[in-house]
């Protein structure tokens, strides 16, 4: 197993060998030890590798991942996992602002808090909090589950289009066009599959609230002004 | 026989002129702001305002069609390990598959592609029909990130971070439900017929800072290999340009207000922005402050339309000018030939702007598949090719006309200007003067 560290190795060459990995390449599991903090880390992985980074990260960790397995021991700076399209990212701690933002695809679980504006404009990624997520999370979310298993911040949701929200806790606010919906037994379905797929087993999905578009927004009219 | 006063000639208001009148009724009616494609369609001191010097007893000229005039330039060699080199100084500027049809697309390229330049995507995505038919392609990179994923950026030539644009510096994307085609909807992950709004800001960071993080992302993600762009809107030029090198741009991308959109409001196309005459020099002056002037490339846009634009816009600094409503024109937008069709929509051919609406009789800015018929790529993009290549030879001529044997040895030294609105943004003397407002104290 390639252990990569940080403190001496430059990021390049990190970043370089996980884009050289072809399909049935021998390595299969990467270490990353003293990230300290750097940005760009294991960004562009697009093989079924294994990426554990042992420590805490700045901005951009796991950045476009496709298939990789990537796992953050220690806390994420803004945009992990941003515009993901396959695979599976973990944060062990904490995530700043913009956790999962523009996501295609693949699961993203933070087993910490989320800071703000989690999850803007998702289109199709999965992601799980286990804590809370701040103000403006889902902002034009289009596709995709984000699940929150504590509370969430002001302004949930607003401007959302077809991503569902799924929040256990308190929601300060509903954003714009935001407003709670039935929980139906596919909903429940899907929930149950996200929180066996986060290792979550301590928490029942009727537990959580469904949150979606009230799709009054979606075709302008001069009369819904007041709610941009 | 009675006696009449003459009457006077009826008078209209010069401020509450008819199109003002018209659109104050059209709001009362519809409650809705204006929204139309283009850029500002005001008059605004341009090109036309300067004039080269040529050459005389002072400086000798270079023969026409003997001695060369060379016109490549090279992009992106700041940073990319892969730079990209243009036959000619004049690229395409981005334009979206879903805002444009795929014809249209697929003809932009095949020109640019004949003339040896590059194209660029837009809000939306990547269609195979411009990459397939550009041989460079630049991605764009936006704040909606339609579309967006690391294969189309490693297959892209070069990446352009959009900031903003000239139409509208600050304001965000439109796409009205008309136009979201199955295809388009599926492509930008939306649901069909609504109205799709782009964010006017990235998701994932603000400011300076930030961008230089960003940059650094999509350098690792793509191995350093691309040029990245960054697209400003024209509105603080030479602080935007400072920033964008600092942040780590290898190319500037500077949209004056004549520079068009697909879709947005006419009082924002119309009332925010700069002119492109005075874009340049600050910018320019912001490169020269840092040392990066053709180091890091300045490309213009935003109402070029001939090579006397492009030698005027290189003069005064750029390294290379962006054209997108003149390619769109080269393709057949706004032809004469479809006026009974024009009429129809209650406008006339060289004014239909209603490009969101998606009826365009042209077949380019639709997404109608009966419409986008009209349009044979091919035929198209060779129209675009003798534009581009018409374009190159003006800007050769004056060139040489001036003495220089690169069309990026214009100066601008070379040049006057006709008003003194031109001659203090271009920062060139007013003709047969020696003045520049604001220098020299006075």
């Amino acid at each position: 197993m390639p252990v990569i560290d940080l403190a001496v190795t430059p990021l390049r060459e990190l970043n370089q060998a996980l884009h050289d990995l072809t399909s049935g390449s021998n390595d299969t599991h990467f270490e990353v030890i003293n990230p300290r903090g750097h940005h760009a880390v294991a960004v562009g992985v697009d093989q079924p590798v294994t990426v554990d980074v042992k420590g805490s990260v700045g901005y951009y960790c796991a950045g476009m991942n496709e298939q990789a397995t990537i796992t953050i021991h220690g806390s994420a700076g803004p945009g992990v996992a941003e515009n993901m399209m396959s695979g599976t990212v973990v944060v062990k701690g904490d995530a700043s602002q913009y956790a999962g933002a523009t996501g295609r695809g693949g699961l993203l679980v933070i087993e910490g808090n989320a800071s703000s504006r989690c999850g803007i404009s998702m289109k199709g990624i999965d992601i799980v909090v286990h804590g809370n997520i701040g103000h403006m999370s889902a902002f034009m979310a289009q596709a995709g589950n984000l699940v929150v298993l504590g509370d969430a911040g002001e302004a949930l949701g607003d401007s959302l289009y077809e991503a569902r929200i799924f929040v256990r806790g308190a929601v300060k606010s509903l954003g714009a066009d935001c407003i709670e919906k039935e929980m139906r037994p596919a909903h429940l379905e899907i929930l149950a599959g996200l929180l066996d797929k986060a290792g979550v087993a301590d928490v029942r999905p009727e537990e959580f609230k469904r949150y979606g578009s009230a799709r009054k927004l979606y075709n302008f009219h001069i009369d819904n002004a007041d709610a941009y | 026989m009675s006696y009449q006063n003459p009457p006077t000639t009826p008078r209209k208001s010069a401020t509450f002129d008819d199109f003002t009148t018209s659109e104050i009724r059209r709001a009362a009616a519809t409650g809705i702001y204006d929204i139309r494609g283009g850029g500002a369609k005001r008059k605004v001191p341009h090109f036309d305002d300067l004039l080269f010097l040529g050459a005389s007893i002072s400086r000798y000229p270079l023969e026409g069609y003997r001695e060369k005039c060379e016109t490549s330039v090279v992009l992106g060699a700041r940073f990319a390990r892969k730079p990209i080199e243009l036959k000619i100084p004049i690229t395409i500027a981005g334009m979206s598959f879903g805002s444009l049809s795929g014809q249209a697309k697929e003809a932009l390229g095949r020109g640019a592609t004949l003339a040896g330049t590059s194209t660029t995507t837009g809000d939306g995505g990547m269609t195979e029909e411009e990459r397939g038919h550009s041989q460079t392609l630049v991605y764009q990179y936006l704040p909606s990130r339609y579309g967006m994923n690391p294969r189309d950026l490693r297959r892209a030539d070069a990446i352009e971070i959009v900031i903003g644009q000239g139409a509208k510096p600050g304001g965000g994307g439109m796409l009205l439900g008309q136009k979201i085609s199955d295809r388009v909807a599926d492509m930008r992950t939306l649901p069909k017929g609504i109205d799709q709004r782009s964010a006017c800001r990235h998701p994932d960071w603000t400011g300076p800072d930030d961008l230089e993080i960003k940059i650094l992302e999509l350098r690792e993600i793509t191995n350093w290999e691309k040029p990245i762009y960054v697209k400003v809107g024209g509105a603080r030029p030479y602080y935007d340009t400072a920033l964008a090198v600092k942040a780590g741009a290898d190319v500037v991308v500077l949209d004056g207000m004549q520079g068009g959109t697909a879709a947005t409001q006419e009082v924002f196309i119309e009332n925010v922005g700069m002119p492109t005459l005075a874009c340049i020099r600050p910018a320019v002056q912001a490169l020269q402050d840092l040392g990066m002037h053709r180091k890091v490339q300045l490309v213009i846009s935003g109402g070029i339309r001939s090579g006397a634009d492009v030698a005027k816009a290189l003069a005064l600094g750029a390294d290379a000018v962006s054209i997108g409503t003149a390619a769109l024109i080269a393709i057949g937008d706004n032809d004469p030939r479809w006026e009974a069709d024009y009429n129809a929509l209650g406008t006339t051919a060289g004014a239909y702007d209603d490009w969101h609406e998606g009826k365009d009789p042209a077949g380019i800015t639709t997404q109608d598949p009966e419409l986008s018929q009209r349009l044979d790529p091919v035929a198209a993009g060779r129209r675009l090719a003798n534009y581009l290549k018409v374009m190159t030879l003006e800007t050769q001529t004056i060139a040489r006309a001036c003495g220089k044997n690169h069309v990026h040895n214009l100066e601008p030294e070379d040049l006057c200007a006709l008003t003194i609105e031109a001659s203090a943004m271009a920062q060139v003397p007013l003709a047969g003067t020696s003045w520049i407002p604001g220098k020299g104290g006075f």
